[in-house]
């Protein structure tokens, strides 16, 4: 690749899916706005590997947009922690375009196809840009352009439930992005700055400032209704129950993971860690809030009929786990975080894509329609019970690594009460995947199984793509363990 | 006095309260929405506000003008407000979707349609 065109790596990342998708619009052919996607996904994958090469190589990239120098122009600034996270949301992507092709044909109505990728590739390019900028109102503008397709995507479900779902995550979604701008809003007024590096320079001479703390507060809890932290987190069941199968496996592995990077570059890179841990009571309500929301959830996760809708509390449940590190406030709590990003985003992407393949049987999957279908669709049973055993957390998956660093990171404190709660969690996921496994497997097969064959090879064989990264992600850690260390230490500003 | 000469904040905060209430207190869909874009152009005032120079002219080149206001919140606002025009657009088609599929746009006879809360 000639050197000039390696420079303008960090905006090809999210120039790529941007111009994609209005030429996915333009074309309207299925299959080659399909092949489209699946090329656009793997280049930015391939962009996003170098990038990580490159920040782990030499450091830090900054990149001024349209050849402005930084705190006028809009920075996009690469380090450890967006190039992981970005090797993320385009891994994902690429396994879940190829997965698409047959699903979004029996699910999504004819001339509409080409719409929905139109859309996956907006929410693409949104995910992307929030990861890659420097800049914090380039966030909540990214924040919007994924937010705002995601809920269309959702409400593109067959289901009549689909559109209310879609209409409560886009009132309680915008409530959280005018939050957010009500928080920069400040952090201007404060600083005339809203460039990350030039915010974090100086904000430390005004940590006393209740203005500060104000901005601090509605940047958090705007954060938090994207995240679907506990309390928050109403409108996020039924819109990953309802979304078209594709869209949820998407959203679900990628878009909270992102929301959980952007509340991590705000309160540990704009306001400092000091400022949210010792000056503010950060630390405490995060991990209240994560220790609750892991608990409720997987309590509510065992009495769901609906197994999308279960694996979506299991995901509220999990997002407890994330946001439990960062309640730590330690490098190894913000390291087991990151790594259970990733490997949250390998289990719940290859359980969706696994019940998108009995979706694509089925029809709306209920525990009574599951029954017995374990024998009819052996490979996409099997599939969904080693990532369940990710889930649960079984030695040798990606699941085992990320709550054996997580207990860690409690114990390291001192509060085994927290790791008590880790491993209550964790019971509770064995309930709620043991009860799907016993109807599909053990109980009598239903007549809606009776006839049903396996799912389309493509599909198929995506979806064992990603439940073979669980296991490998469990048994080869160097990539992940490494690189979240590094993005943990540049997080709370030690040497990278 | 002082009191006073922050009118446009206390209207900011004002604007935001009503829309947020609208928003949480009506089961109207429509009315929902129109309660979040009041939300919504609370804060486009906070941000224009936050622009003003005392004593400063428009920021446009002119004869004999020595200070002008900050023109940046103003450019911030106005992609927050094509965010805000995006948002209420989306949220409208849903509603017309969600009338289609239930025939009504009231939240609690939407839940009792389908009782799945």
């Amino acid at each position: 690749m000639p050197s000039g065109l390696l420079q303008q790596l960090p905006a090809l990342q999210v120039v790529l899916p941007l111009l994609a998708a209005p030429l996915a619009l333009l074309i309207r052919h299925k299959t080659i706005v399909w092949a489209l996607c699946v090329a656009v996904s793997w280049t930015a994958l391939a962009i996003a590997w170098s990038l990580l090469q490159q920040v782990l190589a030499n450091g830090p990239i900054s990149y001024a947009m349209g050849g402005w120098v930084a705190p006028w122009g809009i920075e996009y600034r690469i380090d450890t922690v967006n190039a992981y996270v970005a090797l993320i949301v385009t891994g994902i992507a690429s396994v879940v375009f190829p997965y698409a092709r047959r699903s979004v044909e029996r699910e999504i109505p004819e001339h509409k196809i080409a719409l929905f990728y139109t859309l996956m590739l907006l929410c693409f390019t949104g995910l992307l840009g929030i990861t890659v900028t420097g800049d914090v109102f380039n966030i909540f503008v990214f924040l919007e352009i994924s937010s705002l397709s995601t809920y269309a995507l959702i409400s593109l479900g067959q289901d009549r439930r689909a559109l209310t779902a879609a209409f409560q995550y886009l009132i309680m979604g915008t409530i959280g992005g005018t939050f957010f701008l009500i928080g920069i809003g400040f952090l201007y007024v404060i600083t005339g700055t809203l460039n990350i590096a030039d915010l974090s320079q100086r904000l430390p001479e005004v940590t006393q400032l209740r203005t500060l703390h104000t901005a601090f507060a509605f940047v958090v809890v705007g954060i938090g209704l994207k995240l679907a932290i506990f309390p928050l987190h109403l409108w996020l069941p039924n819109a990953y129950a309802f979304a078209p199968s594709v869209a949820t496996i998407f959203v679900a592995a990628t878009s909270t993971k992102v929301a959980v990077y952007a509340l991590m570059r705000m309160v540990f890179s704009v306001f400092g860690p000091s400022l949210a841990y010792q000056d503010l009571p950060f630390g405490r309500i995060v991990f209240t809030l994560a220790l609750l929301g892991l608990l409720t959830a997987s309590t509510v996760a065992i009495f769901q009929h609906n197994i999308k809708r279960m694996l979506a509390y299991s995901s509220v449940a999990q997002i407890g786990y994330i946001v439990l590190g960062i309640g730590l406030g330690t490098v190894a709590g913000i390291q087991a975080s990151l790594l259970h990003i990733f490997n949250h985003a390998l289990m719940k992407g290859a359980l969706f894509m696994a019940m998108g393949c009995l979706f694509y049987r089925l029809g709306p999957i209920s525990l009574e329609s599951m029954r017995g279908i374990g024998h009819r669709m052996p490979w996409t049973f099997a599939a969904f019970v080693i990532s369940g055993l990710s889930l649960i957390g079984v030695p040798l998956t990606v699941g085992f690594i990320s709550k054996w660093y997580l207990i860690t990171a409690t114990l390291e404190q001192g509060l085994w009460f927290l790791a008590l709660a880790v491993l209550l969690g964790s019971l509770l996921a064995v309930v709620y995947v043991w009860r799907v496994v016993e109807a599909a497997w053990f109980g009598p097969p239903s007549t809606a199984a009776a006839d049903v064959r396996e799912a389309p090879l493509p599909m198929l064989i995506t979806t064992w793509a990603l439940v073979l990264a669980n296991v490998y992600f469990g048994i080869n850690t160097d990539l992940t363990i490494g690189v979240a260390g590094a993005a943990a230490r540049t997080l709370l500003g030690g040497a990278p | 006095m002082r009191f006073l000469q922050l009118y446009n904040y206390e209207i900011a905060i004002f604007l935001a309260m009503v829309g947020f209430y609208v928003v949480v207190s009506r089961g109207n869909l429509v009315k929902k929405v129109t309660g979040l874009f009041i939300f919504q152009t609370s804060v486009f005032v906070l941000y224009i506000s936050m622009g003003v120079v005392l004593g400063g002219s428009v920021p446009i080149l002119t004869e004999g003008a020595q200070r002008y206001s900050n023109p940046l919140p103003h450019v911030l606002i106005l992609t927050a407000i094509v965010v805000g025009v995006a948002t209420t657009a989306v949220a409208l088609a849903l509603i017309v979707r969600i009338k289609e599929a239930y025939g009504t746009v009231e939240e609690d006879e939407i839940h009792q349609q389908d009782q799945y809360f």
